[in-house]
């Protein structure tokens, strides 16, 4: 007769039976997960970014800011007209710009420019911001994000491929808040994020 | 017996399906609970399965693609036989349900139904209310328009925001780093297959223990809910005075279901179909995005927040509503279940919807966000140009060209982000008119640099014409007796 704390045949099985599909579904889960967040592992490291070109210098005139779009360097079949994208270009003067993306550092809606009062305004909560993209007035906390960019062989060029939200880690990149980092230095991100670091509790250099 | 007779028998013997649905059906249920106020659950219920009819109908014809999904609404709208009024019954019973489910809601909450011992179906249906405001999101995603298309950029910046996980929330998000064709995917296998999947199974376990533990009987003041007791008293109510559901109780619910399924298709045949608007092109930047209606407080609230409150406001706020209401049923389990005697139920409620209602109606006009166009389309009205100087009228021509009339009316017209500028020269010197435009505050841009000395004197000598006739100009009067001095 078994006492009571001795297993029968029929239970050691049906335990050993829960153990085997645990390892199963244990063994299973881990490509389902990595399938899973493949949409964040793939860029881990600034993987989707690339440096795409926004056109000639020339095209843009000194002293005012225009709406440029691009292609975003990541694209997938079904993307269609999505994967357009466009974004704010200042050429302050020569070859120092300011490429501001078309989202609006509170919720993302596009800002549109107005020449007349120099002000980027956003049609949704009423933000509005500076021709140097620093905050004006209204819900942001901070200014526009900006693309970091370079000019080389007459065209500007700009590092992009991921949407500016107010947590990416593009906007830390890119004019933080307090805004950090020199605007027209051409560097690799890490440097960018660790001169972050250091500097971000400097003033923020304006261009005009 | 009939022919039908033994084929219901035939079926019977082998599902054993018909004693548990008598049951069911005859269970016995307290008089006065046949009420008006009892069919929002049903109501919804009934809502819910026309959005199945209605969603499978759709999907015979909707690609979800972000490149096909326009054409494909708008296939839908303009192509096909009946499309736009089956998108239109969708769209239509989408509100709908968010107004019963609300409805069902707040009867539920005022009737003490959450109380002992139905607190798991007050949470369940918690549950279920979330459910349906992500199948109303992710259904307005699905209608892959430019409002989409931004209504999923602010669920980013929403979701951003979140410490450390920020980044990697928005990238599962989105299925990748940006707004393209896997975001529309994955919120298409989110709104067709997990949420209604677990709405179903959700529903199921409401329904059950609504038969399991009885309807909630109708609350009498006085009438205390007491764990010990409680049971009891419902049994010996629902012998004493009880009838059974069907038909006793059933009859206003079908009737009540029906008026509402007419009101979906006599909306959706006079109203048509919601959208879609422009296409998801965001290169085309020329676009006011707006949240459905069901959104529109939450919208208006983002603008309304000083910008240090909103993040928090955004990852906390839902937190503590939703372990508020989770943990309702814990913390007034028992007690009064009449709404005459809860008094702060009451109030909260109304503050509640008087909140929402007030939320949602200034989101329908957007008080807040600046009149694109007014600035060349809302001319300066002639009464204020009346009699004036050409300095004046230079200024007036300033107001306009620098699109100071995007947030400020005159006359009605214009924007209201800021006051309205009829009379500001009663409220304001010139000094500090000055002052005003050149270094902003108070939530105005500074136009210092945008403005040359010229253009400003021009300006405020515009503004400072703006007053009442009866009412003298603001001055100030220290600088009157500085003028006199100096005459002296």
């Amino acid at each position: 007769m078994p006492n009571e704390n001795s297993i029968s045949r029929r239970g050691l099985f049906m335990k050993l039976g829960i153990l085997f599909n645990g390892l199963v579904a244990s063994a299973l889960a881990v490509p389902i997960l990595r399938f899973l967040a493949s949409s964040i592992t793939r860029g881990s490291g600034g993987a989707y970014l690339s440096w795409v070109p926004l056109g000639r210098v020339s095209e843009f005139p000194e002293g005012e800011t225009r709406l440029a779009t691009f292609r975003n360097p990541y694209v997938t079949p079904t993307d269609g007209k999505t994967v357009d994208t466009a974004c704010w270009v200042r050429r302050v003067e020569g070859e120092q710009f300011q490429v501001f993306a078309i989202n609006c550092a509170h919720l993302g809606c596009p800002v549109r420019w107005f020449p007349q009062s120099g002000l980027f305004m956003c049609p949704c909560h009423g933000g509005a911001y500076y021709q140097d993209g620093s905050r004006a007035s209204g819900p942001p906390e901070r200014g526009l994000f900006e693309y970091p960019h370079k000019v080389e062989n007459g065209l500007i060029t700009i590092q992009a491929g991921e949407l500016p939200t107010p947590g990416s880690p593009t906007a830390a990149l890119f004019g933080n808040k307090p805004p950090c980092g020199a605007r027209n230095e051409l560097v690799s991100i890490e440097s960018k994020l660790s001169t972050c670091n250091e500097t971000s509790a400097l003033p923020r250099k304006t261009n005009t | 017996m009939s022919v039908l007779g033994q084929i219901g028998q035939w079926f019977d013997r082998r599902l054993q399906l018909a004693a548990p649905i008598r049951e069911v059906a005859e269970h016995p249920v307290p008089r006065n609970t046949a009420s008006w106020f009892y069919v929002f659950g049903s109501a919804a219920l009934t809502v819910f399965l026309l959005q199945l009819a209605t969603g499978i109908l759709l999907a015979l014809i909707y690609v979800p693609s972000a490149s096909e999904a326009w054409s494909s609404l708008q296939a839908l709208n303009h192509d096909v036989t009946l499309g736009w009024f089956i998108r239109a019954m969708h769209g239509w019973g989408s509100n709908f349900m968010v107004a019963i489910v609300l409805i069902h809601m707040v009867q539920v909450f005022l009737f003490g139904a959450y109380k002992f011992p139905r607190e798991l179906t007050w949470i369940v249906g918690v549950f279920l209310l979330l459910m349906t405001l992500g199948m109303a999101f992710s259904g307005q995603v699905l209608r892959f328009d430019q409002d989409a298309y931004w209504g999923l950029g602010i669920g980013a910046s929403i979701a951003s925001r979140v410490p450390i996980a920020g980044p990697a929330i928005v990238k599962l998000m989105l299925g990748g780093p940006i707004i393209a064709g896997a975001t529309l995917s994955r919120f298409f296998a989110l709104h067709v297959f997990v949420i209604p999947g677990m709405l179903i199974g959700f529903v199921a376990i409401h329904l059950l223990m609504v038969v399991k533990l009885g309807i909630n009987e109708w609350p009498m003041p006085g009438r205390i809910v007491k764990r010990a007791t409680y049971e009891n008293e419902y049994h010996q109510l629902t012998r004493r005075d009880g009838a059974p559901f069907v038909p006793y109780a059933v009859w206003k619910d079908m009737f009540f279901a029906a008026f509402i399924l007419l009101a979906v298709g006599a909306c959706a045949l006079y109203f048509g179909p919601f959208g879609p608007t422009g296409r998801p092109d965001p290169t085309v930047i020329q676009t006011a995005p707006k949240p459905d209606y069901f959104f529109l407080w939450l919208y208006g609230l983002l603008s309304y927040l000083p910008p240090a409150m909103e993040t928090p406001a955004l990852l906390i706020g839902p937190v503590v509503v939703i372990a508020f209401l989770v943990l309702l049923p814990f913390l007034s389990g028992e007690g009064e279940k009449s709404w005459r005697r809860r008094p702060i139920a009451v109030l909260t409620v109304l503050l509640i919807a008087i909140i929402l209602g007030t939320l949602t109606h200034l989101a329908g006009y957007t008080p807040w966000s600046p009149h694109m166009n007014a600035w060349s389309g809302n001319p300066v009205p002639e009464q204020f140009l009346h009699g004036t100087t050409a300095l004046q009228r230079q200024g007036a021509l300033v107001f306009q060209a620098k699109q100071c009339r995007n947030c400020h009316s005159l006359g009605n017209l214009g924007g209201e982000r800021g006051p309205a500028l009829d009379s500001v020269a009663v409220r304001l010197t010139q000094d500090q008119l000055i002052r005003q435009v050149i270094q902003g505050g108070g939530n105005m841009p500074a136009y210092g640099k945008n403005l040359s000395p010229a253009e400003t004197t021009a300006l405020v000598a515009f503004l400072e014409t703006l007053h009442p006739r009866t009412q003298a100009p603001a001055r100030d009067a220290s600088r009157d007796m500085v003028l006199r001095e100096e005459k002296d």
